[in-house]
């Protein structure tokens, strides 16, 4: 890992251009996939790790290009958020959205115990 | 009536010749013929069609009916519809049945009176560029069923090529409505970013993703689009502006219009067959009193991977919630809560989109973030920046839709960047947050050849009055798929 307050921004994109060439290791797959709770099993880790390396080859065309000064661009419309006044304004629908979930009982969504 | 416009629908609606109830089971008959063989739909139910048509009916009868009300449309299965199943083209909401309705649902079908036929199939999350990546199985081309429609709006493509609908609603993140347009031989509209209500349109990239019609014409995209828009409190970035009346300008001559060519956009990179057809167009606009000129868009080639950046960034937040805790599915054995998220997501969510929330999740984490997703930001403001800069000397731009026509099912399915690669010209018109259209603009070996227009910021109607001029003069968009009865 790369200590992110450590660095200057210029600093750091080398460091990722440098990392490219190494590409993600089996090992960063299986991390990425647990920070996305998405089990990966052995043999799709393989062609997983081919499929991102090969999308992170074209995302790295990206560090060629020298962005500072630039502001980041979150949205296609500058605006700021709308403020509404703090009153109520939905219907109570808590029977219609708890008789589509996977599980519920008394009026609670149902998940394997977490306290033991 | 199958080919018929929506104005030519509207008017035999008015007069009587036809009900709602008849018009609609035409449609259903149709659907009930041809997608057997297309998957355009992933869900009909002609009883909760036909009880829609009766309602527009008697609003026919009572004197209290809108311009579209009693046509029938296809809904791309992105739009929550209440009491409608909505699947988003996932495993993982195979089985959802929608408690609320989008506001474009509300819109279209409550306030204007438009009947839904059925929820459109479509790629998985929006996320794919050939409707390879539904649960659903592939959506073929009508136009050669051995072809894939585009994506990921390919399922409202399909059906209103092959008439199952007369028009069809679509969404647009990085040219889900264009580029199948574009291989369907249809119009379509994605217009300026917060023009219309997101509310109850399953997210992928939240500051990207936006609703527009799919139809036969530009006239028939303009009432579309009329029904579509307007501000929604409920979404917050839906824009606050006066309501619009987007075929306004239909009519209007072209003379003295400025056509900007991006130099970027007619180099290398798309078949040559294709640029002929684009550069015919350009040569009919000429012909209309257009004028062109060159201009560029510098950064355009850096579209496609800062595009692969953000809108996976934020797709893996919007589809963390996925869990299999409120709605959609959960895994039968699993340990833990968190075994329970993990398997739930590995066995709900297909390859495209795994892999998607797998890119966000790495571009947003500790140490990658200001590399990745804060430079992916700063390129999106250069690629804005260069639009404005072409606004300056053109009022609108063109070049192609799509590099090539529609590709062969499976041709690249096995290599993702190939496929993110056909939305090369779509791509930076989403990240400026501009409005684009499709037009149908020739064939190659019999295949559709799309025109990509491009405006300035809400110049819909602009665009719309571009189009249709050139639809006045050419009838490419009149061509309909031969052997489909």
């Amino acid at each position: 890992m790369i200590p992110y307050n450590a660095f200057h921004f210029k600093t750091l994109c080398a460091a990722i251009k440098s990392l490219a060439a190494m590409s993600l290791t089996l090992e960063q797959v299986q991390r990425i996939a647990h920070l996305a709770r998405i089990e990966v099993s052995e043999s799709e880790a393989l062609s997983t790790q081919t499929h991102l390396n090969g999308i992170f080859e074209l995302i790295e065309q990206m560090q060629a290009v020298d962005t500072s000064g630039v502001e980041p661009m979150a949205h296609a419309q500058d605006l700021s958020q709308r403020l509404r006044a703090d009153v109520v304004s939905e219907v109570d629908g808590r029977a219609a959205f708890l008789a589509i979930a996977p599980e519920s009982e008394a009026g609670l969504f149902l998940v394997p115990k977490v306290i033991e | 009536m199958i080919n018929a416009s929506l104005k030519q629908l509207s008017q035999a609606l008015a007069a009587k010749q036809i009900s709602s109830v008849e018009l609609t089971q035409l449609f259903l008959d149709r659907i009930a013929r041809l997608n057997p063989t297309l998957n355009a739909f992933v869900t009909v139910d002609a009883e909760k069609s036909l009880n829609s048509a009766r309602a527009a009916d008697a609003r026919i009868a009572a004197g209290n009916a809108g311009l579209l009300t009693g046509i029938p449309i296809a809904q791309k299965d992105i739009f929550c519809a209440e009491g409608w199943r909505t699947t988003c083209g996932s495993k993982m909401l195979a089985n959802f049945v929608s408690p609320y309705d989008a506001t474009v649902i509300l819109k279209m079908e409550s306030e204007a009176g438009l009947v839904s036929l059925g929820k459109t199939n479509m790629d998985e999350f929006a996320m794919g560029s050939s409707n390879e990546t539904s649960f659903f199985g592939p959506v073929r081309n009508p136009w050669d069923s051995e072809r894939v429609p585009g994506g990921s709006s390919g399922g409202s493509a399909a059906a209103v090529a092959a008439r199952m609908a007369p028009a069809a609603t679509g969404t647009d993140t990085g040219g889900s409505i264009r580029q199948p347009a574009a291989l369907c031989n249809l119009t379509g509209l994605k217009p300026t970013y917060g023009v219309v209500s997101r509310y109850g349109m399953i997210a992928f990239a939240s500051s990207l993703d936006q609703a527009g019609p799919m139809a036969a014409s530009a006239e028939d995209c303009a009432l579309l689009l009329n029904s579509m828009a307007g501000f929604d409190e409920r979404d917050s970035t839906s824009l606050e502006r006066p309501r619009e009346d987007y075929s306004r300008d239909l009519e209007k001559p072209l003379a003295g219009l400025r056509i900007g060519l991006p130099r970027e956009f007619f180099g290398e990179g798309c078949d040559a067959a294709v640029m002929a057809a684009v550069r015919a167009a350009i040569a009919e606009y000429e012909k209309l009193g257009a004028t062109t000129v060159e201009v560029s868009l510098p950064n355009s080639h850096l579209s496609v991977p800062a595009y692969y950046v953000i809108a996976p960034a934020e797709a893996s937040s919007n589809l963390s919630r996925f869990d299999g805790v409120r709605y959609g599915f959960r895994a039968e054995d699993y340990g833990n809560l968190d075994d329970m998220y993990m398997k739930s997501r590995a066995q709900g969510f297909g390859a495209e989109v795994k892999r998607r929330i797998m890119i966000g999740a790495y571009v947003l984490s500790h140490g990658y973030y200001d590399a990745y997703y804060l430079q992916a930001q700063r390129i999106r403001r250069l690629i804005a920046n260069d639009f404005v800069e072409a606004f300056k000397s053109c009022d609108v731009i063109m070049g192609p839709t799509s590099p090539s026509t529609a590709f062969k099912l499976g041709e690249k399915a096995a290599d993702p960047v190939q496929m993110y690669l056909s939305d090369i010209y779509t791509i930076a018109v989403n990240l400026a947050g501009l409005p684009g259209m499709s037009v149908p603009c020739g064939f190659v070996g019999g295949l559709p050849v799309g025109l990509q227009l491009v405006g300035n910021y809400f110049a819909e109607a602009q665009l719309l009055n571009v189009a249709h001029r050139y639809q006045q003069a050419t009838d490419w968009h009149q061509r309909r798929p031969a052997g489909l009865v």
